[in-house]
C-alpha cells in the first residue's frame, strides 16, 4: 500500500470558508479530480435535460396523429436530443471518468497540461450552455420558432440561409464548434498524460486497458473532431460570407457536408464505446476474480478499432447514390470491425470462465452491457449489409440500433462505472438495494423500448416524423415504445437520490472496498489532491495483485 | 419475441385498393430458407409498409439477402448468449466459498486465434452474398420497354414527370405493373429542388435519396396491381412527416387511360369559370399550373388534374371538396410549416375556387 499521509486541513480555517470560497475553489481548480467530476456533473444536468426531451418525443409518438407538440417544437426537441447526449453528455462524462482515472491508474499527481483541463472542460460546458441559449433568441427554419431545428447532423443544405434564415442554425454550429475545441484539448491531454506521466515500470505493456482504450480514443477524438470542427467553419463561411462549400442553390455540394459530418461521425461512435469497453475491461475481472483474458488480444483488437473505425464512415451513406463500388468498399470495412469487437466480447467471455461472479449492482450493468453489446453489434451487421440498409436505414430500426449502443451498452456501463468509482470519488458505497432497483427498472425499460423500436423501422416507419397515419400499423408498437421510457425515467430518479443519499448517508468505502488490483484503489477515498504520497512502481499489469499475493506475483505470466 | 404481438390492420379507405400481400417465395429455395420467410411474412405481413411483404424484384432481392443475414445472426446470437448465459450461471459465486481466488489464466493463443479466424470466415461469407446483391441491383440493365419518370422532390411534395409522354403530375405515381414474365419496369431519375429527400416505398425498393445538385436513379417493377404506399425517408424540414408517397401499379389498360386523361388540357367547365378566375387573379398562378390558363408557376404541385388524385397536401388528407376548401384557407390546418401561404380568399371566393378545382379531372 502507498502511504496514506494527507494533510489535514485546521478545522477552524475549514469553518471559516463561505460558499463563495468553495464555488472558487471548483471554479478555478486545474486538479483532474475536481475537473473530472465537474465533466461528470456537468453531463449529469445535460442527461436529464436530453432525457426530458425524449420523454416529449415518445409522448408525441406514442399514438398516431398525436398533437401534444406541434411539428415545429418536435423537430427542435430530437435536434436538441441528439446533439445534447452526444456532444453535451457523451463525450463529457466520458472525458469526466477519464480525467479522474487515467492519472491515478497510471500512478501520476496529475494530468500532463492541467490549465489546458480547466480550459478545455470550460469551454466544453460554455458550448452546451451557448446551445440552450438558442431558445431566447434565433429563428430556425422557416416559421419554425427558436432553438435549431435542423437534425443533430443538420445536413446541407437544410443548414443554409436560405432554408434556415434565422439564427439558431449559428447556435448549433458555434456550441458544436467551441465543444469541439475543447474536447481536443482534453485528447492531446489525455494523450499526453498517458505517454509522458507514467509512473516507474509502468510500460505500455502494464497499462491498465482502461488507460490504453482511452489513449485510442483520445487519438480517435483528435482524427475526427478535426473535421467536424472544419466543416462547422466552412457551414459558417457559406451563411455569413458568401461562400458555396454547402449551399446548392450556387453549385454546392450536400454529399460533401455527408462527408464532413460522418469521417466525424462513424469515429465518434467509437469514441464513446470505446470508455464504455474501457470500464467493462476494469470491472469484469474485479468481480469475477480473474485476470483479463488475453490482454494482447484486447490491447491490439482495440488499436485495430480505432484504425478500422476510420474507414468505415460512408456505411452511413449507403442510399445517397454512391455507386455499387463504394457501397462494396464500405459494406466490407463495417463488417470486418466485428472481428476485433467480436474478439473483445469472447476475451470477456473467457475471463468470466472459470470465474468467481460477484453480481454486485456494478456487476449486472457490465453483464447487461455484455447481452445488449451483442445484440447491437449484431444489428450493426445487418445495418452493414448496404441491400438491408437501404431498406433499414433511417428508420426506425437504426433509431433502435444506435440507441442500443448509446443506452444499452455505453450508458449502462456508465452506470456499472458509477457504481464501481463512486466509492473512490467520495469515500462512500452507492446502496446496493437502490441499485438493483435502478437496475432492473432501467432494463426492463431499456428492453421494452428499444427491443420494440426495431420493428416499426421493419415496417417502413422513417425516423424523424412528427406524427404518423394510424393505417400503417405502427399505433401499437410505438405506445409499447414510449411505455418503456416512464420505467427508465423512474429508474434514473432511483439512480440520482442514490447518488445524493449515499453521499451523506453511504457506508464508508475505504481505500479499496472491491479488493482490485489497480494504482487508484492503493489510495485514500477520496484521493488526497496530490493522489499518491510517494509515487508508486510497478513491476506488473496489476500492481495491487502483486501486493496482495506476493507469493505469486503477475509478471511471470506476462 | 415481438413477432407475436397482433398489430392494428390497415384500415384506411385504402385497404381496398391494397394489394393482396405476403411474398411469394421461388419454390426452387430449399425447404428451410422457404418456410421461414413465409413465417416472417406472417407475422410482419399486418403492415401496408413492410419490407418483408415485397412485391417488387429489388426488394425481394433485398428480402432474400435479409433472410440470410439475420438467419446468421440469429445463430450467432444463440451461441454465444447462450455460452455467457452458461457461464454466469456455472461460475456464479457461491454462498460459502471460500476459495481464496480462482486460478488465474491469462490467455491461450490456440483459443484466441479460432475466435478470430471464425468470424472472419463468416464476414467473407456474408460480404460475397451482399455483394452479389448490391451489383445485380444496381447495375441493372434498363430495357428498351422501361418506362422513364423524372422524379424532382420538394418541401414538402413531390413532382412526378414523364418526359417521353408530356405528363406532370405531383404525390401520386401511377405506373404499369410489372409482371415477371413480361417485366416493364420503371426507371426513376431524382434530384431535388430544395433540400434532401427520399424515396422510399418499402414494398417495391430500397430507399433512394433525393439530394439537391446530383442526380440518382433506382427502378421499381411492382409484380401485382394496387396501392403501394411509402414516404419521405431524410429529414427534409417543418412538414417532413407529412411527405407522403403513393405509387398506384395500374394494369396496361388502366395505365394507358390514366395517361390519355392526364394527357389532356384541363377541363375547360363554364359553371366553374368564377372558380377559375379566383385562380388566375390571385397569387396561386405564382406557383401552380393549369394547363390552358394563365398558371405557369412550377413551385407548387401541378393541379391541371387535381381531382384525379385522390389525396392532397402530399398524401396528407383525402381529396374532397371540404378538405380542399379548409386546405386552400389554411394550409396549417393539415401541414403546419407547409410552404404554401393561407390564401386569405372571402367565403365566396373560397368556395368558388374549390368548386372549380373539384372539376379538374
Amino acid at each position: 500500500m502507498a502511504t496514506q499521509t494527507q494533510v489535514k486541513l485546521d478545522p477552524q480555517l475549514q469553518s471559516r470558508r463561505g460558499p463563495f470560497d468553495v464555488i472558487g475553489e471548483w471554479v478555478t481548480t486545474v486538479d483532474h479530480k475536481k475537473i473530472g467530476l465537474m465533466y461528470i456533473g456537468y453531463a449529469l444536468v445535460f442527461l436529464a435535460v436530453g432525457g426530458v426531451e425524449a420523454l416529449l418525443i415518445r409522448i408525441q409518438l406514442a399514438v398516431p396523429n398525436n398533437t401534444f407538440v406541434s411539428p415545429q417544437v418536435f423537430n427542435r426537441l430530437f435536434t436538441l436530443h441528439g446533439t445534447t447526449m452526444v456532444f453535451f453528455v457523451g463525450m463529457p462524462i466520458l472525458f469526466g471518468f477519464g480525467n479522474y482515472l487515467v492519472p491515478l491508474m497510471i500512478g501520476a499527481r496529475d494530468m500532463a497540461f492541467p490549465r489546458l483541463n480547466a480550459f478545455s472542460f470550460w469551454i466544453s460546458a460554455f458550448g452546451g450552455i451557448l446551445l440552450y441559449c438558442s431558445y431566447l433568441s434565433g429563428f430556425g427554419l422557416y416559421g419554425a420558432g427558436t432553438a435549431p431545428d435542423v437534425g443533430w447532423f443538420a445536413y446541407a443544405p437544410l443548414t443554409a440561409r436560405v432554408f434556415s434564415p434565422g439564427h439558431s442554425t449559428d447556435y448549433w454550429t458555434l456550441s458544436v464548434l467551441i465543444s469541439g475545441i475543447g474536447s481536443i484539448g482534453t485528447a492531446l491531454n489525455i494523450f499526453a498524460t498517458t505517454i509522458c506521466m507514467r509512473c516507474p515500470g509502468m510500460k505500455l505493456s502494464r497499462m491498465p486497458l482502461l488507460v490504453w482504450l482511452y489513449l485510442v480514443t483520445a487519438f480517435l477524438v483528435f482524427v475526427a473532431v478535426s473535421p467536424l470542427t472544419a466543416a462547422q467553419i466552412m457551414l459558417l463561411i457559406d451563411r455569413y460570407l458568401g461562400g458555396h462549400f454547402f449551399d446548392t442553390q450556387a453549385g454546392g455540394s450536400a454529399v460533401l457536408w455527408m462527408h464532413f459530418f460522418w469521417i466525424f461521425g462513424h469515429p465518434e461512435v467509437y469514441i464513446l464505446v470505446l470508455p464504455a469497453f474501457a470500464f467493462a475491461n476494469e470491472i469484469i475481472p474485479v468481480f469475477s476474480r480473474k485476470a483479463i483474458f488475453g490482454y494482447p488480444a484486447m490491447v491490439s483488437a482495440s488499436v485495430g478499432i480505432g484504425f478500422i473505425s476510420l474507414s468505415v464512415w460512408a456505411h452511413h451513406m449507403f442510399t445517397v447514390g454512391m455507386g455499387p463500388g463504394p457501397n462494396a468498399f464500405f459494406t466490407f470495412s463495417t463488417m470486418v470491425i466485428s472481428v476485433p469487437t467480436g474478439i473483445k466480447i469472447f476475451n470477456w467471455l473467457a475471463t468470466l470462465w472459470g470465474g468467481n461472479i460477484h453480481f454486485t449492482t456494478s456487476m449486472k450493468f457490465a453483464i447487461a452491457f455484455l447481452f445488449q453489446f451483442l445484440i447491437a453489434g449484431l444489428t450493426g451487421i445487418m445495418l452493414s449489409v448496404s441491400p438491408f440498409d437501404w431498406q433499414l436505414g433511417n428508420s426506425y430500426f437504426v433509431v433502435a440500433h444506435f440507441h442500443y449502443v448509446l443506452v444499452g451498452a455505453i450508458l449502462i456501463m456508465i452506470f456499472s462505472a458509477f457504481y464501481f468509482w463512486y466509492p473512490k470519488m467520495t469515500g462512500r458505497m452507492l446502496s446496493e438495494k437502490l441499485g438493483s432497483w435502478h437496475f432492473w427498472l432501467f432494463v426492463i425499460g431499456f428492453h421494452l423500448t428499444f427491443d420494440f423500436m426495431h420493428v416499426p423501422g421493419m415496417l417502413g416507419m422513417p425516423r424523424r416524423i412528427y406524427t404518423y397515419e394510424a393505417d400503417r400499423g405502427w399505433g401499437l408498437l410505438n405506445m409499447i415504445v414510449s411505455s418503456g421510457a416512464v420505467f427508465q425515467a423512474v429508474a434514473v430518479l432511483i439512480f440520482v437520490y442514490n447518488l445524493v443519499r449515499s453521499y451523506f448517508k453511504g457506508e464508508k468505502a475505504g481505500p479499496d472496498p472491491w479488493d482490485a488490483w489497480t494504482l487508484e484503489w492503493s489510495t485514500s477515498s477520496p484521493p488526497p489532491s496530490y493522489n499518491f504520497a510517494a509515487i508508486p512502481t510497478v513491476e506488473s499489469r496489476r500492481p495491487l495483485w502483486d501486493r496482495k499475493h506476493p507469493e505469486e506475483p503477475d509478471e511471470q505470466y506476462e | 419475441m415481438f413477432f407475436s404481438l397482433g398489430l392494428p390492420v390497415a384500415n384506411a379507405a385504402d385497404s381496398a385498393v391494397l394489394c393482396s400481400r405476403g411474398g411469394d417465395i421461388p419454390s426452387a429455395s430449399p425447404a428451410i430458407l422457404h418456410s421461414a420467410p413465409r413465417l416472417l411474412s406472417l407475422v410482419l405481413d399486418q403492415s401496408s409498409t413492410s419490407i418483408f411483404a415485397p412485391q417488387g424484384t429489388p426488394a425481394r432481392s433485398i428480402f432474400g439477402l435479409s433472410i440470410l443475414v439475420l438467419g446468421i445472426c440469429t445463430v450467432i446470437f444463440l451461441t454465444v448468449a447462450g455460452l455467457l448465459l452458461y457461464t454466469l450461471v456455472r461460475f456464479r459465486h457461491r454462498r460459502g466459498f471460500t476459495q481464496r481466488e480462482p486460478a488465474q489464466i491469462y490467455g491461450s493463443t490456440q483459443i484466441e486465434l479460432s475466435w478470430t479466424v471464425i468470424p472472419i470466415l463468416i464476414v467473407v461469407t456474408l460480404f460475397l452474398a451482399t455483394a452479389r446483391v448490391i451489383f445485380v441491383t444496381e447495375t441493372a440493365a434498363k430495357p428498351s420497354n422501361a418506362l422513364e419518370v423524372i422524379i424532382i422532390g420538394h418541401q414538402y411534395w413531390w413532382e412526378y414527370r414523364y418526359p417521353k409522354l408530356g405528363v406532370v403530375t405531383a404525390n401520386e405515381l401511377h405506373i404499369p405493373v410489372s409482371d415477371p414474365a413480361h417485366p416493364i419496369p420503371t426507371y426513376l431519375t431524382m434530384s431535388s429542388a430544395d433540400t434532401d429527400h427520399s424515396f422510399w416505398v418499402p414494398r417495391l425498393a430500397g430507399k433512394m435519396d433525393v439530394i439537391p445538385n446530383k442526380v440518382n436513379t433506382m427502378w421499381i417493377d411492382p409484380y401485382k396491381p394496387g396501392l403501394y404506399l411509402g414516404q419521405c425517408a431524410q429529414y427534409c424540414g417543418t412538414q417532413h412527416a407529412k411527405m407522403l408517397i403513393r405509387v398506384y401499379a395500374d394494369s396496361p389498360t388502366d395505365f394507358a387511360a390514366w395517361v390519355a386523361l392526364q394527357q389532356q388540357i384541363a377541363a375547360q367547365n363554364a359553371e366553374a369559370a368564377k372558380g377559375r378566375a379566383v385562380f388566375e387573379a390571385n397569387a396561386c398562378v405564382n406557383c401552380h399550373t393549369i394547363s390552358g390558363t394563365a398558371g405557369k408557376g412550377t413551385f407548387g404541385p401541378n393541379l391541371s388534374h387535381l381531382a384525379s388524385r385522390s389525396t392532397i397536401a402530399s398524401g396528407a388528407v383525402p381529396n374532397n371538396a371540404q378538405n380542399l376548401r379548409a386546405f386552400i384557407d389554411d394550409p396549417a390546418h393539415f401541414k403546419p410549416g407547409a410552404l404554401m401561404p393561407a390564401m386569405r380568399l372571402n367565403s365566396r371566393d373560397l368556395d368558388a375556387v374549390t368548386n372549380y378545382l373539384m372539376t379538374l379531372h
